[in-house]
């Protein structure tokens, strides 16, 4: 059956072009049934992850980041969540097959796209729970605000890291134990973890929230995943132990060679760590473009009420006020008929209450979706 | 003229261990504290997580009793005092918490719980108590209907609205607002401490702002108290935080990414 998927030509795609993104979604679109009607958590979000490079999903709490997250990886309780429609492309080496090659395989029909040297991508809406949990931890890794409520409190954090270690391991080549454990000191070692054979024996409470995300780090890197998503993962931390984790993220990022999706609400971590950022309002990705760009040039006037929200040392002193956003999220069932933003925007005119504004984009790649943008120059 | 003036405060925690839980050792959360607030002025408390803070708040609002050191208010040392002296003392002297939510009883509409200071320090009658509320609903800029709903149905801004509005009910002469902001989105966090500032100007309020954010603080406050391990290891000026030399306040500093490019 899996093989039957494996081959369908819906499932994946061959393609010549090494240009091809290592994650890229597509026009994805999340709902959640509730008792308050259909909220559409995620409407249309499309975007694309290069290996090396960090992406940035910014928005204040309930703009769906964390939902789009989840939803990549499938670890939405469905119901009440549903993924309507989209695609979530993941980019594969055919040397190395999506699932574990059978004897048949290898000497099957796959062996003249292996000498083609072709990169692939599946689709990971498409896959069946085995394959999908072949990726999860394996290619694509995540990593979450609170390491005490992700991490198992009655199990050795060693254990738990060799577990990760066990699951995805090749099934022809069964490493021992002791192979694992060496393994394991490792990794720990490798997130700045001191005594790492003796932290190894450590139980979650047992470590600061500090170790605690570094050895939940250590558990998604070990199965050197090509995408690790990071979802807030130093808001609960304070600030010295938050610029560690964004150091360490950032070198094992480097090493890897990782993808690296970051969701977060804070501007500072989004200029310190991203490449490209991606701002997200009541379900859509408003903005999206290279950080230089969007930070000091931003178009959409909810990213640019944002940015000006944000407090700065600037105003050291001062008691001057801080620059607000009138009026509130709107409620996902029910969101105003033209653009989402309108209600409290500056720039809204007629046209904004009954049209929803498409993407558009300039030659420099910053994407938004307004009918009045800001100009470039910031005004 | 000095509102608050705290001396030499101290506080020791047992460290519990072992079946028996005996204390065999103790932490100090607070350690020989000295601070003063004047009238109108924000004296801001930055540190990090376990650093002491939040206890020095519960100790000068005489949540918990100190293990040595003075607390002096208007004048009056009020470390010992209790019955009568310590209820008209609170009346000067309020909080805010973090998570409004958790200080709001769920079971009251918001306007019984904002009319309950007024039945205790028995001001007004009855019928002007809803007037009394609906002046407070406007004061922190809630609409009037507010009275009849419950705290759940609030979002978390409207709360610490709520919050803000059981502290000044009696016109207090100082607030210590314990993290207002911190579980707020960076939109309604402005709107909070916006709030702030101006019932600042309009009460002649003294505060006591803690927070983690020195950004914040650093705006927000006239001064800024550095705490560390439970010992205040810096005061300045607001304006003067980036001009600091400590050691410890400037790694504080330089951790915060700064959205500026």
């Amino acid at each position: 059956m899996k093989q039957l998927l494996f081959h369908s030509p819906s499932l994946y795609s061959l393609v010549s072009n090494k240009k091809m993104p290592l994650l890229e979604v597509e026009n994805l679109h999340v709902s959640l049934r509730t008792s308050d009607g259909e909220l559409r958590a995620v409407q249309d979000v499309s975007f694309a992850l290069d290996a090396g490079e960090t992406l940035a999903i910014v928005g204040e709490s309930g703009c769906g980041k964390s939902m789009t997250a989840l939803s990549l990886l499938q670890l939405v309780p469905s119901p009440p969540a549903r993924i309507h429609s989209g695609h979530i492309w993941l980019q594969r080496q055919v040397s190395v097959p999506l699932t574990q090659p059978s004897p048949q395989r290898e000497r099957g029909a796959d062996t003249s796209q292996h000498a083609a040297g072709g990169i692939h991508r599946v689709d990971l809406l498409q896959l069946s729970a085995d394959a999908l949990c072949e990726v999860r931890g394996k290619d694509i890794a995540m990593i979450f605000q609170e390491p005490m409520s992700a991490l198992n409190p009655v199990m050795r954090i060693g254990d738990q890291i060799a577990e990760a270690i066990f699951v995805h391991q090749p099934k022809n080549g069964v490493a021992s134990a002791a192979a694992v454990q060496s393994q394991v000191i490792e990794l720990l070692r490798t997130v700045g973890i001191a005594k790492p054979e003796i932290r190894a024996r450590d139980y979650p409470h047992q470590l600061s929230g500090g170790m605690r995300q570094r050895a939940m780090i250590a558990m998604a890197l070990s199965c050197r995943p090509r995408v690790l998503i990071a979802d807030e993962p130093t808001t609960a931390l304070d600030a010295t132990i938050q610029a560690q984790i964004l150091r360490l993220l950032k070198d094992l990022q480097r090493q890897f060679g990782m993808g690296l999706l970051l969701i977060t609400h804070d501007f500072g971590v989004v200029a310190h760590m991203a490449d490209r950022v991606a701002v997200m309002y009541a379900g859509k990705i408003v903005e999206h473009g290279a950080v230089r760009d969007v930070l000091s040039d931003p178009r959409h006037p909810y990213t640019a009420g944002l940015l000006r929200a944000v407090p700065s040392f600037q105003k050291r002193g001062t008691r001057a006020r801080f620059a607000t956003i009138p009026g509130r999220v709107p409620h996902l069932a029910r969101l105003p008929v033209g653009c989402a933003f309108a209600p409290r925007c500056p720039n809204a005119q007629a046209r904004c209450r009954v049209e929803i504004p498409q993407q558009e984009g300039d030659a420099a790649g910053q994407q938004y979706r307004c009918w009045f943008p800001h100009d470039k120059d910031g005004r | 003229m000095t509102l608050l003036e705290v001396r030499q405060l101290t506080k020791k925690f047992p460290v519990r261990a072992g079946v028996l839980q005996r204390a065999n050792d103790w932490v100090r959360a607070v350690n020989g504290v000295s601070l003063h607030v004047a009238k109108g002025e924000t004296l801001g408390i930055v540190g990090e997580s376990g650093c002491g803070k939040t206890t020095l708040a519960r100790l000068i609002v005489r949540l918990i009793q100190p293990d040595a050191g003075q607390i002096i208010f208007n004048g009056t040392d009020i470390t010992k005092e209790r019955g009568e002296i310590m209820r008209r003392v609170r009346r000067e002297l309020q909080m805010v918490f973090q998570d409004p939510f958790g200080s709001l009883n769920p079971r009251m509409t918001i306007g019984d719980t904002l009319a309950e200071p007024f039945i205790i320090h028995r001001i007004g009658q009855r019928n002007d108590r809803t007037d009394r509320v609906a002046a407070l609903l406007e004061t922190v800029g809630l609409p009037a209907d507010a009275m009849q709903r419950y705290p759940h149905q609030f979002s978390g801004g409207q709360r610490q609205r709520i919050g803000i509005a059981r502290a000044i009910a009696l016109e207090p002469q100082l607030v210590i607002a314990d993290e207002p902001v911190s579980a707020l989105d960076v939109s309604v966090q402005g709107e909070i401490l916006n709030l702030l500032l101006d019932l600042q100007d309009r009460m002649q309020l003294s505060y006591i702002l803690i927070a983690h954010d020195i950004k914040i603080v650093a705006q927000v406050s006239h001064r800024i108290a550095v705490m560390y391990q439970g010992e205040i290891v810096e005061e300045m000026p607001a304006g003067k935080i980036l001009d600091s030399h400590h050691p410890y306040t400037k790694t504080l500093i330089a951790s915060v990414p700064d959205a500026a490019l």
